[in-house]
């Protein structure tokens, strides 16, 4: 390259090439995105947060939780579980089939390995259902039951997918922790929760002198070591309400087509 | 007068055309580098004890953390970078700045974005998206600021007597056409009214973040490693055309890394980025033969001299790169991925290669634009084994406590004792940088001092007889 030019044709190449790529291209394909359904109930999902939710979103962003905390669940595959719902109409065949439910490996299996562990079933007479979950690391730690997909930010702005684990993925943490009192006490005195390494935030609540009867947010149960002095209080401020409920709303839950698993309440054992 | 006597006439209008420009950008530089580095500082402090900052609203780890993390890139690496690029440029010319007085402005209108971003950081204002964490106010100083140093740099690079490039000439051009891109991208499309719609903001952000500490801060480093590291050493940079070759296939690949591998995006995304991780191997070998084949046989003695900070520095970049090489193989990836170890990386590419390159050059060039020597000449070597001894410290903690946490399944508690090992890094650091700032500004108020003094005569001398009308 001897020219200027030639260093500003270089430029507009690759810059160019991945503006397209990874700028364009996402918006057109992303940006547009609607509501999908999820599947078996068929609801609309995402379902749009409460206005208190959203106004927890921008206190999540403004004190800068993305920077230990992601929104992202990853996920490795599926494994297939094949569950006998019916031992059969007869006393013989119920014979038959615990003797071959015996000799067969009926969870964590493949697709093909389910089919045919479900043949050899069906085929002497019992009833089976196969069941679908998803499988990983994320999913093993328990943050939740399938990886995140692109409907589950639609109505976030902004999207805080975050980079860094020092505290756990919270993609699901409604779902997962749906106790509004637990966030409250751990927002407060993360201390309560055995191996939290997260900073107080003590400032959004108020410490206050308690009147005849305690104000019907006040923080219960607080341990002796965090609670406050006597006849005082602890009393969440409108942030840290709205804090949770934005946590709350975190969930991936339902199964959608790009995130197929079996609900767990339709299981029969 | 000999030809080597114009010559360094030539260099010493040159230099002088670049005092004042660059000693306003490089003097808040140094100014932003100690106080992200304090930052940096106080938000590790929560690693010793998570309650230690939790009674100020305005100091939490994410406040603290993005304002270190914005002051390293925004106040110190961009302007330092742009200074930079004023000298070589003029010099490479050999010609004066062209309108100097435009980035002695741009300079300070850019140091008042810096400040207000950060100031609306901690006050809670900010974006919520990664390296863009700035409000509008800030974003549209930063980029007007930019656009008008560029303007500067790019009328002194038409200026040139010898029409053919230089290799350094390809990276630090492309860095000034890239930076205007990316950032105007980013704003309208992540800051305004009506940003994309969903997940897309997270790819736009991934995209601008890898185009900014990856490719923009490769083309500077790299762009003013290989003007000085020739000019140090005596040796001619060999060759042209691996250096050619580094530059084309950095932009082709490194501008599509940056998607991580479980993103919640369609899969040709995450892919594509891994596939072009896996590329960054061809320029990292292209950098590394660049380096090796300019150094061989040279003999150049400089324990800790800028000669170490721009070898050392290019060093650093290819540890750096090949740390996104090993994050995109899927083995490890999903291991580190989310862990410190990301972190380590980012931290790399900032202090320790293009921090170490900017440092050093600011040393070289200094004492030329102010015709003097260093107020304090033993603080070149000594802040380059400070930095040296603390980026030790601070960056290989950082990337084992990735591999702990990677390995504990992302425990809280699994990687706390090399965490804590990282504030001694930073203290050496921020030792380091503050020697920076010391001897830019005992400079800065010895030649003030010097212009009053100088001023004062002007007044105070009696007129020349000559001029008295009789």
């Amino acid at each position: 390259m001897k020219s200027g030019f030639g260093v500003f044709f270089a430029v507009v190449i690759a810059l160019g090439g991945s503006w397209v790529g990874l700028v364009v291209g996402p918006t057109l394909q992303l940006g547009t995105a609607k509501q999908t359904t999820v599947l078996v109930s068929g609801d609309l999902w995402p379902q749009q947060r409460t206005g208190e939710a959203t106004l927890g979103m921008q206190v999540y962003r403004a004190n800068g939780c993305a920077a230990c905390h992601t929104e992202q669940m990853r996920q490795d595959g599926v494994s297939f579980d094949v569950v006998l719902t019916s031992p059969g109409k007869t006393p013989a065949v119920a014979t038959a089939v615990s003797n071959v439910l015996a000799t067969l490996k009926l969870n964590d299996l493949d697709k093909e390995e389910a089919d045919a562990a479900a043949g050899k079933i069906t085929d002497l007479g019992g009833k089976v259902e196969t069941h679908l979950s998803a499988t990983g690391t994320d999913i093993k730690r328990g943050w939740g039951v399938r990886h995140s997909v692109a409907a589950d930010y639609l109505y976030d702005a902004p999207v805080q997918l975050g980079n860094l684990r020092a505290g756990p993925d919270l993609a699901n943490v409604g779902g997962r922790l749906a106790d509004a009192n637990w966030h409250l006490n751990h927002l407060y005195a993360p201390g309560i929760v055995s191996g939290s390494r997260m900073p107080s935030f003590k400032f959004l609540f108020e410490v206050r002198k308690a009147g005849a009867k305690p104000s019907a947010d006040a923080l219960l149960n607080l341990p002796k070591e965090f609670a406050p002095a006597d006849g005082y209080e602890v009393v969440p401020k409108p942030e840290a309400k709205e804090l949770v409920a934005y946590l709350l709303s975190l969930r991936a839950d339902v199964p959608l087509y790009e995130a197929p698993f079996t609900p767990v309440t339709t299981a029969k054992p | 007068m000999n030809p080597a006597d114009t010559n360094q006439v030539c260099s010493a209008k040159i230099d002088a055309s670049c005092r004042v420009p660059l000693l306003a950008l490089f003097g808040g530089a140094a100014l932003w580098l100690v106080l992200g580095l304090a930052f940096a500082l106080i938000a590790s402090l929560t690693f010793h004890n998570p309650e230690i900052l939790a009674y100020c609203p305005c100091l939490t780890y994410g406040h603290t953390l993005a304002a270190a993390n914005n002051l390293l890139v925004y106040g110190f690496a961009i302007p330092a970078a742009l200074g930079v690029i004023l000298w070589i440029f003029a010099r490479l010319s050999q010609a004066e700045l062209v309108l100097p007085i435009v980035p002695v402005a741009a300079a300070n209108l850019w140091h008042l974005g810096v400040f207000v971003g950060v100031a609306t950081i901690f006050g809670g204002g900010s974006s919520g998206y990664t390296w863009l964490e700035f409000p509008r106010a800030a974003a549209a100083l930063l980029g007007v600021s930019f656009v008008l140093v560029a303007i500067s740099a790019v009328a002194t690079f038409g200026q040139r007597q010898e029409r053919e490039l230089y290799p350094s000439h390809w990276f630090l051009l492309a860095a000034l056409l890239w930076f205007p891109w990316i950032y105007s991208t980013s704003n309208l499309f992540l800051g305004s009214n009506h940003p994309v719609r969903g997940v897309a903001q997270g790819v736009i952000n991934w995209w601008y973040a890898d185009n900014l500490v990856f490719v923009w801060l490769a083309l500077v480093g790299l762009g003013t490693a290989f003007y000085f590291i020739p000019k140090i050493s005596g040796q001619p940079l060999k060759s042209r055309f691996y250096a050619l070759f580094a530059f084309w296939t950095l932009i082709l690949f490194g501008t599509w890394i940056g998607i991580p591998a479980g993103a919640p995006v369609p899969a040709w995304l995450p892919t594509t980025s891994a596939l072009a991780s896996y590329m960054l191997i061809i320029p990292i070998i292209a950098v590394a033969v660049v380096l090796v084949k300019t150094l061989w046989g040279a003999k150049v003695a400089s324990f800790g001299g800028i000669f170490c900070y721009m070898r050392f520095g290019t060093v650093m970049f290819l540890i750096s790169a090949l740390m996104l090489v090993v994050q995109a193989c899927p083995k490890h990836g999903s291991v580190l991925e989310f862990t410190w170890f990301g972190q380590a990386q980012v931290q790399l590419q900032i202090l320790g290669f293009v921090g170490l390159i900017l440092c050093g050059a600011i040393h070289d060039i200094l004492p030329q634009i102010m015709s003097t020597e260093l107020p304090f000449k033993k603080f070149v070597q000594v802040q380059f084994w400070l930095s040296f001894a603390g980026l030790a410290l601070y960056i290989i903690p950082l990337a084992v406590a990735g591999v702990m946490q990677g390995n504990a399944v992302y425990d809280p508690a699994a990687a706390k004792v090399p965490l804590m090992i990282c504030t001694s890094g930073l203290m050496l650091l921020l030792a380091g940088a503050v020697l920076l700032l010391v001897n830019i500004l005992v400079m800065t108020f010895k030649w003030k001092i010097a212009l009053a003094k100088s001023a004062y005569a002007a007044v105070t001398a009696p007129l020349e007889s000559s001029e008295v009308k009789s």
